[in-house]
């Protein structure tokens, strides 16, 4: 009998996903519960593993888009292994027709033609892509395993092209370079990016804070807190606790644009920026208003943890009305965040350092953070963004005004 | 809610195409025809009784002088021009009724009279019998073609100076027939009177026919269509031609001096120029360029939302294929899909016999345009099948790039040229090269063999030479 391997939901209004690569072979015995492959949606990577015993056999090729509930192969438990596991091996995308002359400069080069960027009718190689190639010198680490003429001139399934020739690039290419299709997630943070850029009026305002007397509370309190509630106090709980008040005392910067109105909100959902291996994400701690210190901490300590695993739903990842982004975590000394777009605000942590500082009349070493507030300017004016951030840096040099217990 | 979807305005190759196509997107689409029947300038007067005619005679001076090659005795060979003209009405009421059948397949609305635009979105439709209705529509297409350029010096009077479509229609084979210009009409209508017995004199102002082509290719239908008996004043400037009732005099000018001419009849066939009379494009605001066209932006939008333009009446060449892709385009633009022309690869044709065609670019727009290019000719006199024929006259051109071999180009003088450039217009389109044509197998004997031997004689190799 057969089993059917689909494509998984992976999230709400998500329909379409990526196969990232299959972790066995067409061919290949595999058990319940071993992982068969991995799906890539543009917010998060999920595993397929096998639900009964059998013999894989892969329909569709590493790279293509399909949609959620999709055979992508199936699973006979009557059939027996014919490659043995291990290895590496994700089906090669490869087969797609190409023209008499390309056919055979490519077998004759041992290029895939496949690895080469068309420039003819609906991307496909032309004879002048090839000698492009051919002239450039390139030998790419996808045709160094060079293909077998065989499997060139049979052309049974029209493969989809690598993601990498979507896109209009347009890129001619050094062949020491390293061309890779940038992941789902990768793209669609560049977009965001993008059109934040755009459509905002983006400006950024600066402060400074003395950590001191918020460092001091954490020395004092830190083993009481953790033997208490089961989880360490940070910094991220200081911040969001103070950001709350801020956004309390200038609900501007809780505010966005839509079309040509304003929404304001009474809640507090902030999105905290975490970096994983596969990108930045930034998941959403909803109603941080209502939330003390340790619920602070549990909240974002689980959604760090998803986003590290790849586990975030979709949504942990939507609304968020206000963005908290820590750069000080890898040293950042000053930096300008981009907007979170729909949303007005970011605040931009940095690195804590000891500076001279002057206070009361005497220069003293402290413990100082930079601040930014990047904020959209059609929504925000100046003197809100100042006060918002004034009141941010109160907050922290006097936790006290944040309600702080242990 | 509008009365349709799409009106378009004409329903010449352009027009009934883009009908038929959006009804296809199911949109709910009417075709307004001034002419009683449908298929413009195309079918009606134009590229289908023309080419009626030019086979016709072909068929004519074929038995008259080629025949008797093949072994095959005719005798008391004789034309009957009636019923030759017959045949060709025949033809054209065939395809126009075939239109008007496609039109009932597909819903189209059929709105008989002449269509002016009354502002976005409005259609007026004034019938023959001089009622006008109006009639909405989201969308408009004007498809409105063209009419033969008139030049002052000899204006048509449709007796003895004449355009293209009174020189399809002649009673008699004329003595003398004059044609005014060398380009694909003139050489078409002057190749059919001179195979019925007229004595042709073709005048040309620039120093070739068919000037527009690979020169190449021009220079070797013109040494061709000498040898059959046309006579080509080259240089040459026509200063005025005068109707005396029984014949028309023509004053020619060139650098050998000025001469006079008479002839039975004289074709104007100096070009075409946008048809937009009447459709009311000045009220609602839509500009024309000095030549008369209307301005369309890439997407075949005018300056008004929701009115598209195509084929003759706008830029690029007044070619009813061209027209057609056009009217395809836009149907599928309307219907939300991306609707594109590739302009770089239309065929063109003139239907002499041999035929001319070329598709892509001339070697000399390859030189001015600075490209490095290599090309391969081949003679049908070296086809085996073009030999069997008795048709060896002529060559295929194909110019590609030096480097990348990609074709450019090809300009073919031959036996069914017009079917043969097919091949290298889908290479083409695909990006293809030379080469990619040389490693296709064409059939044996045939024509086309004659395609494979010019891209191997891109890179030199060619066999049977």
């Amino acid at each position: 009998m057969k089993h059917d391997v689909k494509a998984p939901a992976v999230g709400e209004s998500i329909t379409e996903v990526r196969i990232a690569g299959w972790k066995k072979r067409s061919g290949e015995a595999v058990k319940p519960g071993e992982v068969l492959i991995e799906i890539e949606s543009d917010k998060a990577t999920v595993e397929v593993a096998a639900d009964s015993p059998g013999v894989l056999t892969i329909q569709r090729p590493a790279g293509e888009m399909v949609k959620i509930g999709e055979v992508l192969g199936f699973i006979d438990d009557a059939a027996s292994a014919t490659v043995a596991g291990a290895a590496s091996a994700a089906a090669k995308g490869n087969g797609a027709p190409v023209s008499p002359a390309v056919r055979k400069m490519t077998s004759e080069q041992g290029i895939d033609p496949a690895s080469i960027r068309g420039t003819g009718k609906g991307g496909r190689v032309t004879k002048g892509d090839v000698i492009d190639r051919a002239e450039s010198g390139a030998k790419s680490a996808a045709q160094a395993t060079t293909a077998p003429a065989s499997s060139v001139s049979s052309a049974p399934s029209p493969a989809a092209p690598p993601l990498s020739r979507a896109g209009g690039a347009t890129y001619a290419g050094d062949p020491r370079d390293k061309r890779v299709p940038m992941t789902l997630l990768r793209q669609r943070i560049a977009e965001r990016l993008v059109q934040a850029q755009r459509t905002a009026a983006i400006l950024t305002t600066f402060n400074e804070c003395d950590m001191g007397a918020v460092m001091e509370l954490r020395a004092k309190h830190k083993e009481t807190f953790k033997a208490k509630h089961g989880v360490g106090l940070g910094f991220m709980s200081f911040f969001t606790r103070a950001v709350v008040e801020a956004l309390k005392a200038v609900p501007t910067v809780n505010a966005m644009i839509d079309g040509k109105d304003a929404i304001y909100r009474d809640y507090f959902d902030i999105g905290v920026a975490v970096g994983t291996e596969r990108g930045l994400v930034v998941p959403v701690l909803r109603d941080a208003g209502a939330m003390g210190f340790p619920e602070i901490e549990k909240g974002i300590l689980a959604l760090a943890e998803k986003a590290k695993t790849g586990k975030l739903s979709m949504q942990d990842l939507s609304g968020g009305t206000f963005t908290i982004s820590n750069g000080g975590t890898y040293g950042s000394l000053l930096s300008t965040p981009i907007l979170n777009p729909p949303q007005s605000g970011i605040l931009g942590m940095h690195k804590i350092q000891d500076r001279p500082m002057a206070v009361n009349g005497a220069v003293l070493v402290r413990p100082m953070m930079y601040l930014a507030l990047s904020y959209d300017h059609r929504m925000i004016d100046g003197k809100e963004a100042v006060t918002f951030l004034v009141k941010v840096k109160e907050g922290i040099e006097d936790p006290a005004k944040l309600g702080f217990t242990v | 809610m509008a009365d349709f979807d799409v009106i378009v305005i004409g329903a010449g190759p352009g027009g009934y195409v883009c009908a038929i196509r959006a009804a296809q997107l199911k949109l709910k689409v009417a075709c307004v025809e001034k002419d009683k029947t449908l298929g413009g300038t195309c079918l009606n007067v134009g590229c289908i009784p023309s080419k009626a005619l030019l086979d016709s005679s072909e068929h004519f001076a074929f038995a008259r002088e080629k025949i008797a090659q093949h072994g095959v005795i005719l005798k008391g060979i004789e034309l009957d021009l009636p019923a030759m003209m017959k045949r060709k009405d025949g033809v054209v009421r065939s395809l126009t009724a075939g239109i008007a059948g496609l039109f009932k397949k597909n819903g189209v609305a059929h709105l008989s009279g002449q269509g002016s635009i009354k502002g976005a979105g409005k259609v007026a439709v004034k019938a023959s019998d001089g009622s006008t209705k109006t009639y909405t529509a989201t969308n408009i297409v004007i498809a409105t073609g063209s009419e033969p350029s008139r030049i002052p010096i000899a204006p048509f009077d449709g007796k003895r100076i004449l355009s293209s479509t009174e020189a399809l229609t002649l009673s008699e084979v004329p003595a003398k027939l004059l044609v005014v210009g060398g380009g694909a009409i003139g050489l078409e209508m002057g190749s059919v009177w001179s195979r019925l017995g007229a004595k042709v004199t073709v005048v040309e102002f620039l120093d070739r026919i068919a000037a527009a082509f690979d020169k190449q290719a021009s220079l070797e239908l013109q040494k061709i269509l000498a040898k059959q008996g046309l006579e080509l004043k080259l240089a040459t400037k026509v200063l005025s031609a005068k109707n005396t009732g029984q014949s028309v005099v023509v004053e020619m000018e060139s650098a050998s001096g000025k001469e006079k001419a008479e002839a039975d009849y004289v074709l104007v066939s100096v070009g075409r120029r946008p048809f937009t009379d009447g459709l009311g494009l000045e009220d609602v605001g839509i500009a024309k360029d000095e030549a008369g066209r209307v301005e369309v932006n890439e997407r075949f939008q005018t300056a008004v939302k929701g009115i598209y333009a195509i084929g003759d009446a706008i830029r690029g060449p007044m070619l009813a294929h061209k027209a057609e892709d056009e009217g395809v385009a836009v149907a599928e633009i309307l219907a939300g899909q991306h609707g594109h022309v590739n302009y770089d690869v239309i065929p063109n044709v003139i239907y002499t016999w041999p035929e001319l065609a070329a598709v892509g670019l001339t070697e000399e727009e390859c030189k001015t345009k600075g490209l490095n290019i290599k090309t391969g000719t081949f003679p049908f006199m070296a086809n085996g099948r073009a030999k069997a024929l008795g048709d060896t006259e002529g060559f295929v051109k194909i110019i590609a790039d030096a480097r990348t071999d990609r074709v450019l180009g090809a300009h073919i003088v031959g036996p069914r040229a017009s079917d043969l450039i097919a091949e290298i217009a889908a290479v083409m389109e695909f990006g293809g090269s030379a080469e990619d044509i040389a490693r296709t197998c064409h059939g044996h004997p045939t024509l086309p063999e004659a395609v494979k031997e010019a891209a191997l004689a891109v890179d030199k190799r060619q066999i049977h030479m």
